[in-house]
């Protein structure tokens, strides 16, 4: 039963992961970029609902989508200001320069809110289940996190399935030259795609951080990281892979935090990763899907 | 000046980089002697000889082969631990001019060890999974020597990746390493001169390195990976190469810094620090050994003496990166830029195109 409750929320953890490496695969396949600011992008959406909700008491829906829309202005912002320009410019440079934007976005968030650690209050105010006479509990936070990011996910695919602009971003994904010919508009396509990973970003920041209540302004970074390992995990560009990925990688993490040692689980998490990427460098799905966004 | 004109380049480049050590060594000793040297930044002496070493390593990875590393930080980590556990332990007993030299070895050859360990599965990926691998691997070496904990008694040497109880030693045992405390009660050992010797080292090293075949393969593949190897070069030999190089300076620079402070702990050398170096050689253009230095040198020293500057250091340091790279790397800015030089020194902007690096 107690494997069953770390099992449960290793589900939930890595259904925050999924959330933010969905961002992380769609950029990817898009843009063909590591977008390293994404995890601070889960920041700022953590604050802006810590601000609105946990401090002035608005409904948490509506501070939840006052902050994906904060997040989605952040993410084109960013995509324009310091990315677009390097369209063509060498991989190093970009990368760089995203590691740049991270810690823009960190140390404006330090300068601003101050590095004091907030306590925020979970915006899920449903009680959880108790299965099996008590001995399984599942608080409200973890089923709400499961359930948003599942419906998400699903909805996601079938947006990049079934829609014009989903479909769009699929070509794009596959031959930016060909996609540009065929009369898409490339650039709108780009800016769509970071505003609905910073929009999911932004979901993901108040379930994170409703689980775990601490924020602070590198509140993103790890998290952030680890959905990059988890969308690489799954094979990076898929959309299922993002998912599974994330699910597998907050499983092994919160298992190897209760039974292996608290301290080493972040070096089994990345040491995951080192072996995915030397065994299977496309990762779990890298090839076989056809979604590839 | 027509005489300089016509000097090899890479004779001018050696020329003007040992010049400036040589100035930079002769202006600390100059202030110190006269007596204008302050406290503060005696103590920044060793540090700022320390981020030398590890700009000039670090240009070795990014500069000139052209793959990002992240994790540059856990080079000097692990060459720190290794010669500092030396230095405390058997060393303790030698004299100094043994033990020191000695701890040296052991900090770079560890370091060129993981350096090994990492460069094989790393250098067979490229740019961004190279440089997240990288990262990783700084943060598994970090949480593992925060997690390690070493302790002697008479019957011998004890290990836990637990906690200080589960060595089970005997009373009479001492604790080496404690988790995320570190390594204590280190007698110091900081000499300036010890710094510029291992400066001189690094830089006889990296620019004969560069100014071999081996560093020509090693641009050769940071300009053009497939046209390298159709040429025929060993790319993971070469990748090789320049990667446990820096990493065993590093590994040096790692010991130098440990020697300064009383105390060590991992946590000190994280993502942040390896930022820290990647901005320098950034700034002090990449590629370009002295530029790293002196971007080393400034970086160090400018946060110290301007108080109430270290909350904005990060910020700042945020915006150098992005504007640098927008500057030199869009292709808006780059053709911008050679249109204004065009126009202000036609023969200035014919040659620049020739030289362009990348």
């Amino acid at each position: 039963m107690q494997f069953l409750s770390y099992l449960v929320r290793g589900i939930s953890l890595g259904s925050v992961y999924a959330l933010i490496a969905l961002g992380y695969t769609m950029v990817y396949g898009i843009a063909k970029m590591l977008n390293f600011a994404h995890g601070d992008v889960i920041m700022v959406g953590g604050y802006m609902v810590f601000f609105t909700f946990c401090k002035n008491q608005v409904p948490p829906v509506l501070a939840v989508l006052f902050a994906m829309c904060v997040c989605t202005l952040l993410g084109i912002t960013i995509e324009k200001i310091a990315y677009k320009p390097l369209r063509g410019a060498p991989k190093l440079a970009v990368l760089i320069t995203a590691i740049g934007v991270s810690y823009f976005l960190q140390n404006s968030a330090m300068l601003l809110w101050k590095s004091d650690p907030k306590s925020f209050t979970s915006i899920v105010s449903f009680d959880g289940v108790t299965l099996f006479d008590g001995n399984l509990q599942i608080s409200g936070e973890t089923i709400v996190t499961i359930l948003v990011s599942v419906v998400i996910m699903i909805a996601l695919m079938l947006f990049v399935k079934k829609t014009k602009p989903g479909r769009a971003m699929q070509a794009v994904s596959e031959d930016r030259g060909a996609a540009l010919l065929m009369g898409i508009n490339v650039n709108g396509v780009i800016s769509m795609t970071f505003a609905i990973g910073s929009a999911l970003a932004a979901i993901a920041g108040a379930l994170l951080l409703s689980s775990y209540p601490t924020l602070t302004p590198t509140t993103g970074a790890m998290p952030g990281i680890k959905a990059f390992v988890a969308a690489v995990f799954g094979g990076i560009g898929s959309l299922p892979g993002a998912f599974i990925g994330g699910i597998l990688l907050g499983v092994i993490e919160n298992l190897s935090k209760a039974y292996i040692s608290t301290q080493l689980a972040d070096a089994i998490v990345f040491l995951v990763l080192i072996i995915v990427l030397l065994v299977k460098p496309t990762g779990l799905l890298g090839k076989k899907t056809t979604v590839k966004v | 000046m027509e005489k300089k004109g016509k000097m090899k380049k890479t004779t001018k480049t050696t020329l003007t980089t040992f010049g400036f050590v040589a100035v930079f060594w002769a202006v600390i000793e100059i202030l110190t002697v006269s007596g204008h040297l302050s406290s503060k930044l005696n103590g920044l002496l060793i540090p700022v000889c320390a981020y030398m070493i590890m700009a000039i390593s670090l240009n070795l990875v990014v500069g000139f082969l052209g793959e990002l590393s992240l994790g540059h930080a856990a080079f000097m980590s692990a060459g720190a631990f290794a010669g500092i556990f030396f230095y405390t332990t058997a060393g303790a007993e030698l004299p100094v001019y043994v033990s020191v030299p000695v701890s040296f070895l052991i900090g770079g050859l560890a370091a060129g060890i993981l350096g090994v360990i990492v460069g094989v599965p790393v250098l067979r990926l490229s740019g961004d999974y190279l440089a997240i691998v990288t990262l990783a691997s700084g943060e598994i070496l970090k949480n593992v020597l925060c997690a390690l904990y070493i302790g002697k008694d008479s019957e011998g040497i004890h290990m836990s990746l637990k906690d200080q109880f589960s060595l089970g030693m005997a009373p009479d045992g001492k604790m080496l390493m404690k988790g995320a405390m570190g390594i204590t009660g280190i007698k110091k050992f900081a000499n300036f001169s010890v710094g510029v010797v291992l400066i001189v080292i690094t830089l006889i090293f990296v620019l004969n390195l560069m100014n071999s075949r081996a560093g020509r393969a090693i641009t050769a593949i940071r300009d053009d990976e497939i046209a390298a190897r159709a040429a025929g070069l060993d790319l993971t030999r070469y990748k090789m190469i320049a990667f446990v190089s820096a990493a065993v300076f590093a590994g040096f620079a790692g010991v130098l810094y440990a020697l300064n402070y009383s105390a060590l702990v991992a946590d000190k050398f994280d993502y942040n620090l390896s930022i820290n170096v990647l901005v320098m050689v950034v700034l002090g253009g990449m590629g370009n050994i002295l530029g790293g230095m002196i971007a080393a040198i400034i970086l160090t020293i400018l946060p110290e003496l301007l108080r109430g500057f270290s909350q904005y250091r990060m910020f700042i340091y945020s915006i150098v990166l992005i504007v640098m790279m927008l500057f030199n790397q869009a292709p808006a800015f780059v053709s911008w830029r050679q249109r204004l030089m065009a126009r202000i020194r036609p023969k200035a902007a014919g040659k620049q195109d020739g030289k362009e690096e990348q």
